[in-house]
């Protein structure tokens, strides 16, 4: 079985984020990235099916970003993933959901004979959460998203998903794109061995030519939506705060009923 | 003027407060057309006129309940056609973001999501997002296509404007495409009696700090009428579902009062509620960052805090 994993380097949380003043853009030159969270979940899961499936099955891990992103695809490599797949072209700077939904698939495809592409449940920057339902859209493929228990029968996805108002199972003929909550597993930390491993795994790096994409389509020129302005929120004052003599829920309700809240 | 489509959030005809946040904005954009899908339109007609639908566009098929997302994407996208909306709105659920996602593919279309606002502007559609957790504010555009935003509950109050929501039933063929993940088993969840989370005006959430214990934040959020939110680490010890959690893994809410009860207020727990109006806490900890967000905080222990303001807001109601 082919497995692809679609991971994302992202600014980390922790660290001042911001925007690029030129073009709007989220700045990712100057601030420390990492591999987004939540696609620990999508890799860890592919490296259990591998693992309970025993056979030849193979987990490839595909990102698109500039050179530093490819830090994700080692992190990936040393979790346990077998092999690397790094999009990277100066074109793609700025590109919105929609060109990067265009490009994994385009990737994907070239990658070919893929039984499963995963990913996480939102990237931890953008967190639109819409790439895996584009991606889907774009391969013609059947959605199965946010997982938070997965199952492979022979040539069947079954998920659970938990909404707000239900909880569904949904099945799907494989291939499919699906998409982990972090309900679903606890991804493994790299261990010594696997670091090690990972510096002998195959990593290819693919331009948009080798993709068969227009340059035109991708990219900030090419977004199909523009930012106009962006303003930094100014930080929240403080309040009161006041250290509970035995009276502090007493203090609480009545702030709550001055602010008619009660 | 021109049809804006409002997707219809509802539960058995029961609109959600969601939808009648939508069709208030969608009145800034232009005429606000519904779009129902499922059963239980004649319970829904009377929530959607009150609130400004002049048409609803009606869907009966059952496979429409049947598959995950692709359904609906094939019915708003013969309607984008037919109707040449000025805008297609959809709420900010996970699952109506899918919806967006795809219909912004197959449409051609520039997708927002999670707005806060949405207003009518010099060059079409104008959006305000929260991003970073919170830590700035976006106003975008969409430059192509008919635009398609899916917006933020909680993001207006809904006003009513009665609308004729004349009903036209649309028939839409389900594509052979649309039906390959079947929703198999679907389990309704145990009603709390507790408002929605990411609809609710007032938010109550315990973290580590109720050690497991969520009697107290339970009783207090039932006294203000709140819904009971968690954090994540209150949600990775089995101690309140995932499908309550609030952070960045989990919803984001933009409550009026938003009460945090033993949590610390690491910045992914900041990302799903530094946008509330107002902010209060009680921790044991003085130095816990969630005080450096507060309008009001209490020191102490949520165990003997939760119960004396509990016991206090029952008797103010008197």
């Amino acid at each position: 079985m082919n497995i692809v994993v679609c991971v994302k380097h992202v600014p980390d949380a922790q660290s001042d984020r911001t925007f690029d003043a030129a073009d709007n853009t989220t700045e990712r030159e100057a601030v420390d990235g990492l591999l987004s969270e939540l696609d620990e979940y999508a890799v860890e899961e592919a490296l259990k099916i591998k693992e309970a499936a025993g056979d030849d099955t193979t987990v490839t891990i595909l990102t698109m970003g500039p050179a530093k992103a490819a830090d994700a695809v080692k992190k990936s490599l040393q979790m346990g993933a077998d092999a690397g797949v790094h999009v990277s072209d100066d074109a793609l700077a700025g590109s919105d959901s929609i060109a990067t939904s265009l490009v994994l698939a385009k990737a994907v495809e070239k990658i070919g004979g893929v039984d499963l592409v995963l990913t996480g449940m939102a990237s931890t920057d953008g967190t639109m959460s819409v790439v895996p339902a584009m991606l889907a859209e774009r391969l013609g493929l059947p959605q199965v998203t946010f997982a938070s228990e997965l199952t492979l029968d022979g040539s069947t996805v079954t998920i659970r998903r938990d909404g707000d108002v239900a909880t569904e199972v949904v099945r799907a003929s494989l291939p499919a794109v699906v998409s982990v909550t972090d309900q679903i597993n606890e991804p493994r930390y790299p261990s010594f061995k696997g670091i090690m491993a990972a510096k002998k795994k195959p990593v290819q790096t693919f331009s948009l030519a080798d993709l068969g994409v227009d340059a035109s389509e991708v990219g900030l020129d090419a977004a199909w939506t523009k930012v106009t302005q962006i303003t930094q929120r100014p930080p929240r004052q403080q309040g009161l705060v006041v250290t509970d003599d035995g009276n502090g829920g007493a203090v609480l309700a009545q702030f709550l009923t001055m602010q008619k809240f009660v | 003027m021109s049809e804006v489509l409002v997707l219809v959030d509802h539960v058995d005809g029961q609109v959600r407060k969601t939808t009648s946040e939508l069709l208030t904005l969608a009145r800034r954009l232009g005429e606000p057309s519904a779009v129902f899908l499922g059963p239980g339109f004649d319970a829904a007609k009377e929530t959607l006129a009150a609130y400004g639908a002049q048409k609803v566009y009606r869907v009966e098929n059952p496979d429409v309940d049947d598959y995950l997302v692709v359904p609906v994407v094939d019915v708003l996208a013969a309607l984008v056609e037919q109707a040449a909306p000025a805008a297609v709105l959809v709420s900010s659920s996970a699952h109506g973001k899918e919806i967006a996602a795809r219909l912004a593919v197959r449409t051609g279309s520039g997708l927002i999501t999670d707005a806060v606002d949405i207003r009518a502007g010099g060059s079409g559609v104008e959006t305000t997002q929260s991003v970073f957790a919170g830590g700035y504010t976006v106003e975008a555009t969409v430059t192509r296509g008919t635009p398609i935003v899916t917006v933020k509950p909680n993001s207006c109050a809904p006003e009513q404007a009665p609308g004729a929501a004349a009903d036209e039933v649309v028939d839409v063929t389900v594509s052979d495409a649309a039906k390959t993940a079947q929703i198999t088993e679907r389990r309704e969840k145990q009603k709390s009696g507790r408002p929605e989370l990411s609809e609710a005006a007032i938010v109550v959430s315990g973290g580590r700090g109720t050690n497991g214990d969520f009697s107290p934040v339970e009783a207090f959020a039932d006294a203000l009428g709140a819904a009971v939110g968690a954090s994540r680490a209150a949600v990775d010890a089995g101690w309140y579902p995932h499908t309550s959690q609030v952070g960045q893994t989990g919803k984001q809410v933009s409550p009026q009062l938003y009460v945090a009860c033993g949590i610390s207020g690491a910045i992914q727990h900041r990302a799903g509620m530094q946008t509330s109006k107002t902010i209060v806490a009680v921790n044991k900890d003085e130095e816990a960052p969630i005080f450096e967000l507060v309008d009001f905080g209490v020191v102490g222990d949520l165990f003997t805090v939760l119960p004396q303001a509990t016991q206090a807001v029952e008797a103010g109601k008197g």
